[in-house]
């Protein structure tokens, strides 16, 4: 065992608290998550510029790629007349899941008052935010003729045509469009007493006047704390039944269909799980990322891993189950073409795909049944980059088997991914790490104010 | 312009123990500045409610009941659209529009509420002028009382202050 491993150890044997030692006056809270924003030469970047430049060229592709769709169409993507959705969709969907997860474990933990939610809800609220823009970039290229987008909107035009309001294609607009403006709404609150306390901090005049102009006028007064809660607590609680709203209309995208694979009632909460599935595994990729980068340990300690490890074996059994209540309604339900995509899922062309996805999603995280494993980093930070991998298969797959093994066999094609579909993919990671670099330079990635409150609340117990 | 005292804290429980012997002395406290929300603090304080909830719930049903108007008139009277058979108010397809849209705006209004009940944005206050004010946004708890008019309560006050543990008592005007 080497030094590191014996030292996690020693940090996770100290339950029920959620900061290490190091970590428990005010001022070393303060100092810690500041420090990066106010004293950056103290800092070495050099990690954070390489990362920088690699993701700014990834997004100069992705951009390159959104140009050559503008202008040649979609057909520079692998799509075809039998697979008419393709990378670009399943983009979508696993973004969009991933875009789910941030506020869903803020706010929930927030409801469900889990103090460690403290040192980990400011990032994971930044990777929904991030994460929903991503998304909401895939639906409009995917259009065809993204320049009508704004028929999506009901207007009154000289056609005299409004949105068909039965489609769950509108729904997913204005699902996406609302939560992505809430989730501005309520990052932006829990953001103002940090404003504050780095514009109190800040020791030049420009991070001064641009955090104190962010800042609003924040004084921390008794009054400004409790009208404060109140509104924060009232949209956690909003925010819950918003995320899930939005995760389930994109699973009604595919169930509202006819097609075999899609039709089932099932999709919307199994969706909701597997977006909560892949976001918790984003999360925990960025945690292990945060506290590696900032120097975080004793605010994002081995705990937190473990209880976020838990959450992910439980969503691991959910997604099995949801996996094999396909399988038997497919066999229950009787009809052959079900039957016959279920068949095919397993044993036809895209099958080392599927294994790959039930390995990564159902199997290896049955690992974090033993406390070794939920108890190293690094255990866990690999899995959660595997359930990610196998959550981009399931979204794929969702796709291509059903539209790949439609009712009418003389239709039957196959989706071969062209340059574009890897740009595609690759681009919009490039795009979402390039956001959250620039996110993580100007704004603290750990809640000061709440982890200042979770010190206060650990000292007197 | 009221005169101020600003005792400021460094230790939570201090603060709370000053607050407490204060008002139970019948001192007036104004106001408290604290780096996170320190709840029992408000019972010592005069109490101001805030609407932002009721503000949030009327938005957001005012919102989805203009949704939901909107895609009954475009679906029932401005263009009705016979697919199928299908009902022309086909409310439980229709729910989903006023959902969303209803509980961005109840997040709007709140945010709007915050705002108005806290008199932001004000990015100017005669408070920040004061020497270690800024170590309220940081790790200080700073108690704000009205001053006595009288100079003999009021050293009689700050002493007291004093010994609870304040590590600093300024008078300002407010």
């Amino acid at each position: 065992m080497t030094m590191a491993a014996v030292a996690d150890r020693m940090e996770a044997s100290e339950v029920e608290r959620w900061t290490l030692p190091s970590a428990r006056d005010f001022e070393t809270v303060n100092a810690l998550i500041a420090a990066p924003l106010l004293e950056r030469g103290s800092w070495s970047w050099r990690v954070w510029w390489i990362a920088f430049v690699v993701s700014l060229a990834l997004t100069s592709l992705f951009l390159i790629m959104i140009f050559m769709v503008f202008t040649r169409g979609i057909g520079i993507w692998g799509v075809n007349t039998t697979v008419v959705w393709g990378f670009a969709i399943a983009d979508y969907v696993w973004w969009i899941g991933i875009g789910n997860a941030g506020t869903l474990i803020s706010a929930m933990l927030l409801l469900m008052r889990q103090k460690w939610r403290a040192s980990t809800n400011r990032f994971a609220e930044a990777m929904t935010l991030f994460a929903a823009t991503v998304a909401g970039i895939f639906p409009i290229i995917h259009m065809g003729r993204p320049l009508y987008w704004y028929w999506l909107t009901p207007y009154p035009n000289t056609m005299h045509l409004w949105p068909q309001w039965r489609s769950a294609l509108i729904w997913d607009f204005w699902a996406i469009l609302s939560y992505i403006l809430f989730s501005i709404v309520f990052w932006y609150v829990g953001l103002i007493p940090d404003l504050a306390t780095l514009r109190d901090r800040a020791r030049t005049k420009a991070p001064r006047a641009i955090y104190g102009a962010l800042a609003l006028g924040w004084r921390g007064s008794a009054h400004h704390w409790y009208v404060y809660e109140r509104l924060h607590i009232a949209l956690a609680c909003l925010g819950v039944p918003l995320v899930v709203s939005l995760h389930s209309v994109v699973g009604m995208d595919f169930a509202a269909s006819l097609m075999p694979g899609w039709q089932e009632t099932i999709f919307p909460p199994y969706f909701v799980v597997g977006a909560m599935y892949s976001g918790f595994a984003m999360v925990v990729c960025l945690a292990a990322l945060v506290r590696w980068g900032f120097r975080m340990e004793s605010l994002i300690t081995v705990a937190h891993f473990d209880v976020m490890a838990k959450v992910m074996l439980t969503a691991a059994i959910v997604m099995g189950l949801s996996y094999a209540t396909e399988w038997f309604n497919a066999w229950y339900g009787g009809d052959p073409t079900d039957r016959n995509l279920v068949i095919f899922e397993f044993t036809g062309a895209y099958a080392p795909m599927f294994w790959i996805m039930l390995v990564c999603n159902v199997a290896i995280p049955q690992a974090f049944w033993f406390s070794a494993v939920r108890q190293r980093i690094f255990a866990v930070f690999l899995i959660s980059v595997l359930i990610n991998i196998g959550m981009w298969f399931e979204r794929i797959l969702i796709i291509w088997n059903t539209l790949s093994h439609d009712y009418t066999p003389s239709v039957w094609r196959l989706f071969i991914p062209t340059f574009w579909d890897w740009v595609t993919t690759f681009g919009s990671l490039g795009l979402f790490a390039l956001m959250y670099l620039v996110f993580v330079r100007l704004i603290p990635v750990v809640s000061m104010h709440e982890v200042r409150r979770l010190v206060a609340q650990e000292q007197t117990p | 312009m009221t005169r101020l005292l600003l005792a400021q804290f460094s230790d939570r429980a201090r603060f709370l123990a000053a607050a407490r012997r204060l008002h139970d002395a019948g001192h007036r406290l104004l106001d408290a500045f604290t780096p996170f929300p320190v709840e029992e603090i408000l019972e010592l304080l005069p109490r101001r409610r805030s609407h932002v909830r009721v503000v949030m719930f009327v938005a957001g049903m005012g919102m989805a009941a203009i949704a939901y108007g909107l895609e009954y008139f475009s679906a029932v009277i401005d263009y009705p659209y016979n697919s199928g058979g299908r009902p022309l108010d086909a409310w439980p397809a229709f729910m989903l529009v006023p959902f969303a849209t209803g509980i961005l705006a109840a997040a709007v209004a709140g945010f709007t509420a915050l705002l108005v009940a806290t008199g932001l944005p004000r990015l100017h206050d005669p408070l920040f002028a004061v020497d270690g004010f800024e170590r309220a946004s940081q790790d200080h708890f700073i108690l704000a009382l009205e001053a006595p008019l009288i100079d003999d309560g009021k050293h009689r006050v700050i002493g007291m202050l004093h010994d609870i543990g304040a590590a600093r008592v300024r008078e300002i005007e407010r």
